[in-house]
């Protein structure tokens, strides 16, 4: 079992998660966040004060997978994220050792 | 349709109710004219006389054109008052509530509504007998205390077609918006206990003296009822915004600056919230000018356009200021700017013509721009909501231009074909302004820093610096403006 988390650029977020559901994936935990990487943040003037804002808006979405799914998700992100500016975001993948369903205790693969 | 016997004679009993209900106070609520009507005609059957007749109905007919009159005024007087309060709360609760950080939403807004509720008693008290009780230079009387002889009949030195219950009422929402103006300055940082103490002595000493300066019978500075030094102010440009912002100055610099400023960012939490208390302001300022016509004649229609003028000019000037600045024209700084025009219209509403309305609100827009723009940074005080940036700025600048612009043919209020301002010839008026706003200025100065210094022995006037770090909606009211987990 593989975990993805997949840091994107919201206005891209409604086509990677349709895109993802085409591919047979059910499941995954979304989150707003902010954050930056080597993208500049943007200034903003209230009444004649200006803030430099350096945390943007980003769309997390996490989700454990079977190994055997893990590629095509990745090549399923990858395609619908891109916008090729700087800030698109990221993908980070690491192994998970277990997954439990809470409601019958079922436990691996069984349990995504 | 099915329907159990008990119940239908229920509902037979109250539509049966509801009848006599309607009836009896009809019959009971017949006006006089009707009443006195018949013995008139049955005299002009009797007598003979026709000239006493028509005399007579004369009378009956002047009596009922008075009492027609009446009626209009106070229905549109009745609604101003309305209106006026809607700019505390929720217009002024609204527009100072989305420019805090979140964690403060409550406090500030939780400080105009206690005045609304504070001052209405201290109103009923002493406050309208201190301001328009008596025929005293500096200060009303206790005339008035406990709203004693303010009923039915109209006071005829103020308001002579409106009962003066409707005056009384309509001038309290003005008490009440006035002190909350001052909260912009104080706002994230000044203690709920001081807050309230401060400003309602602030009312006391303040308000009244320089409300009845310049509007009641007798005051100094008051330009129909014989003040020393005539003061236009038509509808409190040195009454409420020139004492509420340059008290306002005061406050920001007596506090000191909120923990972090300028250095940390401080951005309105919720500009969509001061989007919508700009508009409700703008609406309410409506009652605010026209209504201080005191009726619903042509003073007013003229006060109310001059009003909407000069809030659109300034609301493109300051726009326009700021795009040439920052490329860009931003919500905050239209809704601002509108504000200020209204400002800056308060005094002049009442005396100048549509034209000077606009050219009020350009220099308005502009010049307010630049002072919470420029010369707030240039000197570093922390008027947190620029409230003597746009009250105290855009004050002084109306109350100056009401005598440039204002004008005989608006208002003949020193007598017919009498000069009042600037374009009538009448230079001499800007200066009789400026003693005003000096007055004014000065009276709020030493007023403010004497209560501040007397509050701070009692209660205190600043929170700790953990409590403004926290949030004054927790620390000083124990709850939170968005529960976002419920």
């Amino acid at each position: 079992m593989m975990k993805i988390e997949a840091i994107i650029q919201p206005s891209r977020f409604e086509s990677v998660k349709d895109a993802l559901r085409e591919i047979g994936i059910e499941g995954m935990t979304v989150t707003e966040v902010r954050g930056h990487g080597r993208q500049k943040g943007h200034t903003e003037v209230y009444r004649g004060r200006e803030y430099t804002v350096d945390l943007l808006p980003k769309i997390k979405l996490e989700m454990v997978l079977p190994d055997g799914l893990v590629n095509r998700a990745v090549d399923t992100i990858l395609k619908t994220a891109k916008t090729g500016k700087i800030g698109d975001g990221k993908i980070f993948l690491s192994r998970v050792e277990e997954a439990i369903r809470i409601r019958n205790e079922e436990r691996g693969e069984n349990a995504l | 349709m099915k329907c159990e016997g008990w119940k239908c004679s229920f509902s037979l009993l109250l539509v049966l109710g509801a009848i006599l209900f309607t009836a009896i106070p009809l019959s009971a609520q017949q006006p006089p004219p009707s009443l006195a009507a018949p013995p008139t005609m049955m005299a002009s059957l009797a007598a003979p006389e026709t000239s006493k007749t028509v005399s007579e109905k004369l009378t009956q007919l002047d009596k009922d054109v008075k009492a027609a009159q009446s009626s209009a005024d106070n229905a549109w007087m009745l609604v101003s008052a309305a209106l006026v309060l809607m700019m505390t709360g929720p217009g002024l609760a609204l527009f100072y509530g989305g420019l805090v950080r979140r964690k403060n939403t409550l406090a500030i807004m939780m400080q105009s509504f206690a005045l609304m509720a504070l001052i209405t008693v201290m109103w009923a008290l002493v406050g309208y007998s201190l301001c328009f009780g008596g025929d005293g230079h500096f200060i009303g009387s206790f005339e008035h205390a406990f709203l004693r002889g303010v009923g039915a009949d109209p006071n005829p030195d103020y308001s002579g077609t409106i009962p003066q219950l409707t005056f009384m009422v309509y001038q309290l929402m003005f008490a009440i918006i006035t002190p909350a103006l001052i909260t912009g300055a104080t706002a994230e940082r000044m203690k709920f206990s001081g807050t309230v103490l401060f400003l309602t002595l602030w009312f006391l000493v303040v308000y009244a003296p320089l409300a009845h300066m310049v509007w009641g019978k007798g005051g100094l500075l008051n330009a129909s009822l014989g003040g020393k030094f005539p003061t236009l102010d038509f509808a409190g440009g040195t009454v409420v915004h020139i004492s509420s912002g340059v008290s306002a100055l005061v406050c920001a610099l007596y506090l000191g600056k909120r923990t972090g400023y300028p250095k940390q960012p401080m951005p309105p939490h919720s500009l969509v919230l001061s989007f919508i208390g700009a508009c409700l302001l703008w609406v309410g300022w409506f009652g605010f000018n026209a209504g201080s016509a005191l009726a619903s004649n042509s003073l007013a229609s003229s006060a109310f356009v001059a009003t909407h003028f000069g809030a659109a000019a300034a609301a493109l000037s300051w726009s326009a200021a700021e795009w040439i600045k920052n490329g860009r024209a931003s919500a905050l700084g239209a809704i601002s700017g509108a504000v200020a025009g209204l400002v800056a219209i308060t005094p002049a509403a009442g005396f100048v013509g549509p034209m000077p309305a606009l050219a009020i609100g350009i220099i308005a827009g502009a010049a307010c721009y630049w002072m919470v723009t420029k010369v707030k940074a240039l000197f570093g005080y922390d008027d947190a909501l620029d409230a003597f940036g746009v009250h105290g700025a855009g004050g002084t600048i109306g109350a100056l231009l009401t005598g440039v612009f204002a004008q005989q043919v608006i208002n003949p209020i020193f007598g017919a074909d009498k000069p009042v301002g600037g374009l009538d010839g009448h230079w001499s008026q800007v200066g009789n302004q400026l003693v005003g706003v000096v007055i004014a200025w000065g009276f709020a100065l030493v007023g403010t820093l004497v209560l501040l210094k007397i509050v701070d022995l009692i209660t205190g006037v600043r929170v700790p610096e953990e409590h403004e770090i926290e949030g004054l909606d927790i620390t000083e009211h124990g709850e939170e403006a968005y529960n976002l987990e419920s």
